[in-house]
């Protein structure tokens, strides 16, 4: 074998390593869906499973509505709080974007997305719960607001940068002031893009555990009462898995069955946006 | 002859400044995300006053765990997640850069699209879910699969003995699915803003299809790519309740790499709320603050990586 036939030999072993390894990357990706699939439809296909809350081991007819109805909760308190903010921030960082403040901004929001949720958790717990003496899903949605910010921050910021800059200058030339250009001329324009952060930030947040195992705590019981302890999905799907019965083990895959599927309808809403807001950037 | 036209410089008057409130209004709302980042390091600061006055520096290096007689040493745990995070790191760093490497070229959109698609999903199952998952799932699996015929055949090597279902290797491997996402999306971005230029020349002297990949892209996107190893480092040592789930939550330094252990993280979800008195809870979140100052750390030098690759390579191109 000539010098040269060895280097194509090599090249094309090295070329199916890499489709192999790829290959490989998505396997998990299939067994968690595959598995999450199997165990967790037996459950889920009972009515009663999305109707009814928390029963005791042995009891029939248990079911999930607690955690599902505090998820909604929870994470609606969080979008209020960080989307008008996350939103600002991010026209901010897209309209004075060279600003040595926004470079800041810029850099305190990337790390804020890699600080560990548990340390968020943390700090809620200690401003919000300690006060009051007892937990409180408010507490919660503080921590989940906090991992929604800068999610939703950088991503409005991208979205807006996207907006041609002559629409911005049409609409200086005529006359109008900076923030009614900034808000209501480019940031409509940019919304599907702004609107696919949001829906990123509310799918990351409806799966977060960490932050809310101190803060909204838990509840066996159905409650809307956001002052207080506060059942979530993840929670339920946490704490039944770890717990010795067969029941409540199927429910905790039940639970993570309604979860994934949630947070994968989001993100794969949040695609088809995002694909219409690069249309129209393109057409304007 | 001095026949030189005398001038003199008028001055421009200065333009009027209108104050921008709207600017100021937008870098106040836009502050909030520096200002919670500091207040969480203040606040955790302040609340592990006690252990931190109690233990001083000690505290990094001790290795006991004992609520009852309020001794508190963070090694053990500080091991664990080390460990665990760079076992993920040996695990996803080829897989992830084969993907990237994959992703980056040109040619055949739809499928990559796809696959693309397909890892971005990855990244959006949350972390319990991978919890559950690796407890009845993935675990046993490799407990059987992996840890029992390593530890027959690789048994001299005192490290790789005593196979168990809940342990670091485990959580690792968890991980290391976990963290591919980021590794992934980072480094295709980085391996994308290569100059074209650079593949071009390096076809044109007749580099094959590797010879390209290995001698001229990956070099040039070296640092980026290690950037995109640090910020997934972050990840995995912050990660909470997918290890928490399989790791085995035993507080000592693991005898080897298949042995119970424990994280920062695991030991604060799985103590924090039975901690009673003031040290216990101090030194909980002693743990807490450890961590996110690492993690700070890790992801301002990812960070600073992965902008300075692609600065570079927007200059070159």
């Amino acid at each position: 074998m000539n010098r040269n036939s060895r280097r194509r030999y090599a090249s094309t072993t090295w070329l199916v390593v890499t489709y192999a390894l790829t290959l490989l990357a998505l396997v998990p990706l299939g067994l968690v869906l595959w598995f999450t699939v199997v165990k967790g439809l037996p459950p889920v296909l009972h009515p009663e499973f999305f109707t009814n809350a928390f029963r005791p081991v042995g009891v029939p007819g248990a079911g999930i509505s607690h955690a599902i109805v505090g998820s909604g909760i929870l994470v609606g308190l969080a979008s209020l709080m960080a989307i008008p903010i996350g939103i600002l921030g991010g026209v901010y960082l897209a309209e004075y974007g060279i600003a040595r403040w926004a470079a800041w901004v810029r850099l305190a929001s990337d790390v804020l997305v890699g600080t560990p949720s548990i340390a968020i958790g943390l700090f809620a717990y200690a401003l919000f719960v300690v006060p009051v003496h007892h937990f409180s899903g408010v507490a919660g949605s503080i921590a989940l607001a906090i991992l929604m910010l800068p999610i939703i921050i950088r991503t409005t910021e991208g979205a807006v940068a996207l907006i041609p800059h002559g629409l911005r200058e049409s609409g200086l030339a005529l006359g109008l002031p900076r923030w009614r250009v900034s808000l209501q001329l480019i940031l409509p324009a940019a919304a599907p893009g702004v609107i696919t952060g949001v829906l990123l930030a509310v799918a990351r947040a409806s799966g977060e555990t960490a932050p809310l195992l101190f803060t909204s705590f838990g509840n066996t019981l159905f409650s809307v009462d956001a002052t207080h302890a506060i059942q979530a999905l993840p929670l339920t799907v946490y704490q039944y898995a770890l717990l010795p019965y067969k029941s409540l083990q199927d429910q905790a895959w039940g639970a993570a069955l309604v979860l994934v599927a949630m947070v994968l309808a989001i993100n794969l809403l949040s695609r088809w946006v995002l694909r219409r807001q690069i249309r129209l950037a393109g057409q304007l | 002859m001095a026949s030189a036209i005398e001038t003199t410089p008028t001055s421009i008057p200065p333009a009027r400044r209108v104050p921008d409130r709207f600017r100021a209004v937008m870098a106040l709302v836009a502050a909030v995300a520096p200002v919670i980042l500091v207040v969480i390091v203040v606040i955790l600061f302040q609340q592990a006053v006690p252990a931190v006055r109690h233990f001083g520096l000690g505290f990094l290096i001790g290795t006991v765990w004992n609520p009852v007689t309020e001794s508190f040493g963070a090694l053990p745990a500080i091991f664990g997640t080390v460990t665990t995070s760079f076992m993920a790191l040996a695990i996803a760093i080829p897989v992830g850069v084969a993907v990237a490497i994959f992703l980056a070229e040109q040619g055949q959109q739809a499928i990559r699209g796809l696959i693309g698609t397909g890892i971005e999903l990855l990244a959006a199952i949350p972390s319990v879910v991978y919890g559950i998952w690796a407890l009845y799932v993935l675990a046993p699996w490799s407990y059987e699969h992996l840890e029992i015929p390593i530890s027959e055949r690789l048994g001299f090597i005192t490290y790789l003995t005593q196979p168990a279902v809940r342990g670091l290797f485990n959580a690792a491997l968890v991980l290391a699915i976990m963290i591919l996402p980021t590794l992934t999306a980072v480094s295709r971005d980085v391996i994308r803003a290569v100059p074209r230029g650079l593949r071009e020349n390096a076809i044109a002297l007749g580099a094959t299809w590797w010879e390209t990949t290995w001698h001229v892209i990956l070099p040039s996107a070296r640092a980026g790519i290690f950037g995109a190893t640090i910020l997934a480092l972050g990840r995995a040592l912050g990660e909470t309740i997918a290890v928490t789930m399989v790791i085995g939550n035993r507080y000592a330094i693991p005898p080897t790499i298949f042995s119970p252990a424990y994280t920062l993280a695991s030991v604060i979800a799985n103590e924090f709320n039975e901690a009673t008195g003031t040290l216990y809870p101090a030194a909980l979140i002693e743990l807490g603050l450890v961590l996110i100052l690492v993690t700070v750390v890790v992801n301002i030098v990812a960070l600073l990586l992965v902008n300075s690759t692609s600065r570079d390579a927007r200059l070159t191109a």
